[in-house]
């Protein structure tokens, strides 16, 4: 591979680049912040999505276990926090106490998903995840009666910001003379966070697990033979990956103060898988740009094609949310048909599904 | 009224427009192993194309019929046109490539299909016209409209019309060997690329009927109805045995009972004041009160759990005889 700049014999220059990434993405809310503060709020959604997107490609990427329910863990994650602090029930748990939690309740969902499907093969495991997440929501959304749970379709509002020991990521500061706003308070959280989840990802991938996950993704039954054990594992995917999913809930609930059902509907899940298999399904670096992309083409979209269409034809004819969609849609076809291992291949998926069966049509044997 | 014999019409009548969507999908996954998702999208662009050719035909004063037949004409042309484009553009290129490509530009041309739907039709509910008067009779204390007696007809004589086609006919040994080795049938002289078009197309005419027959049925027609309709027809697809064309029928009847009576009896199984034990501790249960743990609106949950509880204990489904492959 060429690399942009040798750094052969001089490794410093390797921190000298990681000093740079660093200071830009800490000065990068501040310019934004600069445009309009929505756009740091939009940023943090983008890193939210990058959290989803690193959860489930350790399910699809790793383990290669097309989940299309992955928001129910989202929204498992989400429903935990915003129960246990919010007025709703009374509770005001902090936040580091929650965020275990809920973690450790969507990999049980995890699991509890995982078990009845582990013997499916990957087109019918994709359609039960499907009905999973499905089946989720509509619990959330009528576990209002007879004992008012989830609120219903209302959802619940007014959940407790992030706070530690009087410092709140709600509230506006100043502090040596900068102001940070709570969305910036927010970003850096989840900047942080993301850099952590990308650091086990990496880990993961190189890991005796990780390996582990390769080789079921490959060839199970081979797999099995060399002495995997193919169930704990596969339940392991899907239990890290929902835990992943539940600490991004978590966080979603936290910033966003209310949360309904409405926010976890089969579209969300379709397009966190739309992120990974854009950026390159176990290709974590690629996972990451998926999921920036697919967060910002479309905001972008929505600031530039909605005035030209107000200006060109004096009326909206094309709603930004169709564009969003219709480019989930599209990035999904065209990157299957052109470039399916993705933008950033990673080396083994794009082995993998360059060898294209000497049958058309054929079954996999 | 006679709850369950209500539930057991309204659950066949349901259950048959399932098994004609299901029919679609099946036929699909018998010949080459593919769920196709954008199945669903098709039966509402069936149920949405059919709406505006109707509208637009009612000012004319033609008879009821004939406006209708038109309408329908109109919906499988354009639903067999949109099926034969899915297959030709998102699924034959990747033909051969592992199975979770097709499954995920299947996924997408789901996705773009509904949003061009919305764009075209916009995203309200729309009343789907009810220009057939619609009369209602009584069965021993049921109630059943001609919209129900139509559809269950129409979906049987569909049932009749496709096992003659795909038993009686060349085709059907065509698909059989298409499905069986598509290497062999193509040295065979069986054109396999017009067996699968041809395959796609008469799925995507069902969906179209289908789509018809659900928009008059609920009287309405949305963006979105094809989701979860495809789901459901999917499920009932399972249920029978994919792959298996009288496995279809059967599951989309039993998943429409299952679901019809799981939505009419689930509030009075889970009225937790029905159970002795429990009624004489709850103060909701005083003066005959109610604690319905689990309502009629969790109807939609039905199909998954038949779904979920099918996979798990008898993947190959009710009809379905290879089990090896698909476990």
């Amino acid at each position: 591979m060429q690399r942009l700049i040798d750094v052969r014999g001089r490794p410093w220059l390797v921190w000298v680049g990681l000093a740079l990434v660093g200071l830009a993405l800490a000065l990068l809310p501040f310019a934004l912040a600069q445009v309009g503060t929505t756009w740091v709020r939009i940023t943090n959604y983008a890193l939210l999505y990058v959290l989803l997107a690193l959860g489930l490609n350790i399910v699809v990427g790793f383990a290669g276990l097309l989940d299309l329910g992955y928001i129910a863990f989202y929204a498992v994650g989400a429903y935990v926090y915003a129960l246990l602090a919010s007025p709703h029930f009374g509770l005001h748990l902090p936040f580091w106490i929650i965020l275990p939690i809920g973690a450790a309740i969507a990999a049980l969902f995890g699991v509890l998903l995982g078990a009845p499907t582990l013997k499916l093969r990957g087109d019918y495991l994709a359609i039960v995840t499907l009905g999973f997440g499905e089946i989720i929501r509509i619990f959330l959304n009528n576990l209002s009666r007879p004992v008012n749970i989830t609120n219903g379709p209302q959802g619940i509002s007014r959940i407790d910001p992030f706070s530690l020991d009087g410092f709140s990521f709600g509230t506006y500061e100043t502090f040596l003379g900068v102001q940070f706003s709570a969305p910036i308070k927010y970003y850096y959280l989840l900047v942080l966070v993301a850099l952590v989840v990308i650091a086990i990802s990496v880990r993961l991938q190189d890991s005796r697990i990780g390996r582990a996950w390769e080789a079921i993704r490959e060839d199970e039954i081979a797999a099995r033979s060399m002495g995997i054990n193919t169930r704990n594992m596969k339940l392991l995917a899907f239990a890290m990956g929902a835990s992943f999913g539940g600490v991004a809930g978590g966080m979603f609930s936290a910033i966003q103060g209310f949360i309904s059902p409405e926010s976890f509907i089969l579209v969300e899940s379709i397009m966190v898988v739309s992120m990974v298999v854009l950026g390159g399904m176990g290709n974590i670096a690629g996972v990451v740009l998926g999921a920036l992309l697919l967060s910002f083409v479309p905001e972008i979209l929505r600031w530039t094609v909605e005035p030209a269409q107000r200006a060109l034809f004096g009326r909206l004819i094309v709603e930004p949310e169709v564009i969003r969609m219709l480019l989930f849609g599209l990035a999904l076809v065209l990157i299957m048909l052109f470039r399916p291992a993705g933008l950033v291949p990673s080396a083994v998926r794009r082995r993998e599904l360059a060898e294209r069966s000497a049958v058309p049509g054929g079954r996999a044997p | 009224m006679d709850t369950l014999l209500q539930q057991i019409i309204n659950g066949l009548t349901a259950g048959s427009v399932y098994a004609i969507v299901a029919l679609g999908y099946t036929m699909v996954y018998g010949i080459i192993q593919l769920i196709n998702f954008a199945h669903g999208e098709v039966v509402m662009i069936g149920a949405m194309v059919a709406f505006t050719v109707i509208n637009l035909l009612v000012p004319f004063g033609l008879p009821a019929l004939a406006v209708v037949l038109i309408g329908t004409g109109c919906a499988i042309a354009v639903c067999m046109l949109v099926g034969y484009s899915v297959e030709r553009f998102a699924y034959r290129p990747l033909r051969g490539a592992p199975r979770l490509a097709p499954l995920i530009t299947a996924i997408g041309m789901s996705i773009i299909l509904q949003h061009l739907a919305m764009l075209i039709w916009s995203r309200n509910v729309l009343a789907f016209p009810q220009i057939i008067e619609s009369r209602t009779y009584f069965i021993g204390g049921a109630a059943i409209t001609t919209v129900q007696i139509a559809i269950l007809a129409i979906c049987v004589a569909l049932m009749a019309g496709l096992a003659l086609l795909v038993y009686r006919t060349p085709l059907r040994t065509a698909m059989r060997a298409t499905a069986q080795n598509p290497q062999v049938a193509g040295l065979m002289g069986v054109d396999i690329n017009r067996v699968i078009a041809v395959t796609f197309i008469l799925g995507a005419a069902l969906g179209a009927i289908a789509g018809v027959l659900f928009g008059s049925y609920y009287g309405l027609a949305q963006y979105t109805m094809g989701s979860i309709l495809g789901l459901k027809a999917f499920s009932a697809a399972v249920l029978g045995g994919i792959g298996n064309i009288p496995g279809a029928m059967l599951g989309g009847v039993l998943l429409g009972l299952v679901e019809a009576l799981g939505a009419g009896y689930i509030g009075d199984f889970t009225d937790l004041c029905r159970y002795g034990w429990l009624s004489g501790a709850m103060d909701a249960c005083r003066d005959g009160g109610h604690f319905i743990l689990f309502g009629s609106n969790y109807q939609d949950v039905f199909a998954f759990i038949v779904l979920i509880l099918v996979l798990v204990f008898r993947p190959s489904g009710l009809l379905g005889e290879r089990v090896g492959d698909r476990a």
